[in-house]
């Protein structure tokens, strides 16, 4: 019978789609996730949740490389990340053959964007329970981009931005504290704020940063373990200024 | 009259192509570069319908990069010389490519290799391969005077020796060709030989 080909994502009386915001609850179960835009660098931080003792933890990247210019991370249902980055690494390539130019940063979100609703107006499909954070470079001017995606299909660009798990937080400790940074201190701004939120130390991070010479670098464990430390100095001695005013004659 | 030919030396593999593009008795530009990147380490030169070139040549080479964003590694050149042949054979009885293709790679496990694919999907793992009229000569010329673990000067050396025969004895030879290299460093442009400069703009 034909029972399969009835949508599952249809509006409530008040004009929601239940399953787009079931799909978003999804989301926020999902690990902690935030993109910082510099003036010359991009920066994407995961939150690792406790890795089990026996899994072998480097088959679980989820920082990846869509392209040489292009990367995303996601918090949510990782199963459905797969199927979406594997559709937007294809696309990556098709344009690239077709048009003989790379993607914009702005291109393959919108294209991830479209195909995420696309699954909530399809009939015996659910949507895809992940949002994602696109960072990369402008392969024509250079300028760094930051996009976020979610179940609706929504996409819009961010100088900062964070999802997943204690989003508002992290949302907010960005807005209180985001000025146009580069380099090093971009980093900084990014593992800052997933501290927030998650227990300190660099097992429980994943950082990824993104220039225009270099492409996609993930930081090692030993690098993210020094930067932890000096937000920590910095913290510490921030509160001891804070407790010791200075003495004035 | 398309040339391709290759070799493989001590830690290297080397390709050359001419640089001709022709239709029927006009030649449209003397510097088309046959010889595409397939990867940091990987070089395709290939001969046959330009169109066809072109088109499977690039289309090989999306497939190449996307394996490489997919897997987190490069494909080996063997892999790729049979994912070639495959789309070669696919395509013959339906809509065949006519383009015969000499796949240059080095891996890091396997050093330098060369593979000979022709249009019919003829896959051969060679030492020394040419395509077109020029290898009646280019081959001639590498059966006498290639042995294994040749120096990249002895073999450039070969290579000149095989570009002056094919200059000199075919009816209609292509004036100017490019060589390539790849080796542990990459793939890159070795050199370039020419009789024929395309002309400067007239002055005003």
């Amino acid at each position: 019978m034909a029972r399969y080909d009835r949508a599952i994502t249809v509006f409530s009386p008040d004009g929601h789609l239940f399953q787009v915001e079931y799909a978003l609850e999804a989301v926020r179960k999902g690990n902690a996730a935030v993109g910082v835009r510099g003036t010359d660098i991009v920066v994407l931080g995961v939150e690792k949740k406790s890795t089990a003792k026996l899994q072998d933890s480097r088959s679980v990247r989820k920082i990846v490389s869509l392209d040489n210019h292009i990367a995303l991370a996601c918090a949510g249902l990782k199963a459905d990340a797969r199927v979406l980055i594997n559709r937007a690494r294809i696309e990556c390539q098709s344009h690239r053959l077709t048009v003989e130019d790379p993607v914009t940063v702005e291109y393959i979100t919108r294209y991830i964007a479209g195909l995420q609703q696309k699954y909530t107006q399809s009939g015996g499909v659910r949507p895809f329970g992940l949002s994602t954070l696109i960072v990369g470079f402008d392969p024509y001017k250079g300028v760094p981009s930051l996009y976020q995606t979610d179940p609706s299909g929504t996409f819009s660009a961010w100088k900062a931005n964070a999802t997943g798990r204690n989003s508002n937080s992290m949302r907010e400790f960005l807005e209180k504290n985001y000025k146009e940074t580069s380099g090093q201190e971009t980093v900084k701004l990014a593992i800052r704020s997933l501290l927030e939120v998650v227990e300190s130390g660099g097992k429980n991070i994943e950082v990824a940063a993104m220039t225009k010479e270099h492409g996609l670098r993930q930081l090692e464990e030993a690098e993210i373990d020094a930067i932890v430390a000096e937000i920590e100095a910095e913290k510490a001695a921030a509160e001891a200024a804070k407790k010791a005013p200075p003495k004035e004659t | 009259m398309e040339c391709v030919f290759g070799l493989v030396g001590n830690g290297f593999t080397i390709v050359v192509a001419d640089t001709s593009a022709v239709h029927s008795i006009l030649v449209h530009k003397s510097n088309e570069d046959k010889i595409m990147k397939l990867d940091s380490h990987k070089f395709i030169a290939a001969s046959g319908e330009p169109g066809d070139r072109v088109q499977f040549t690039e289309y090989i080479q999306k497939n190449v990069a996307l394996y490489q964003f997919r897997n987190g590694i490069p494909l080996t050149t063997a892999a790729a010389a049979n994912f070639m042949r495959g789309e070669l054979a696919t395509a013959l009885r339906k809509n065949p490519y006519s383009v015969n293709v000499l796949l240059a790679g080095y891996d890091k496990e396997t050093g330098p290799s060369l593979y000979y694919i022709d249009y019919i999907a003829t896959l051969h793992k060679v030492d020394k391969g040419a395509f077109g009229y020029g290898a009646y000569f280019s081959l001639s010329m590498m059966d006498r005077h290639y042995h294994s673990g040749m120096s990249v000067d002895e073999a450039i050396d070969l290579v000149d020796k095989c570009i002056v025969e094919i200059k000199s004895r075919l009816v209609v030879a292509p004036p100017n060709f490019v060589i390539k290299i790849v080796d542990k460093d990459g793939a890159r442009e070795y050199a370039w030989r020419e009789s024929v400069k395309d002309a400067h703009a007239p002055p005003s």
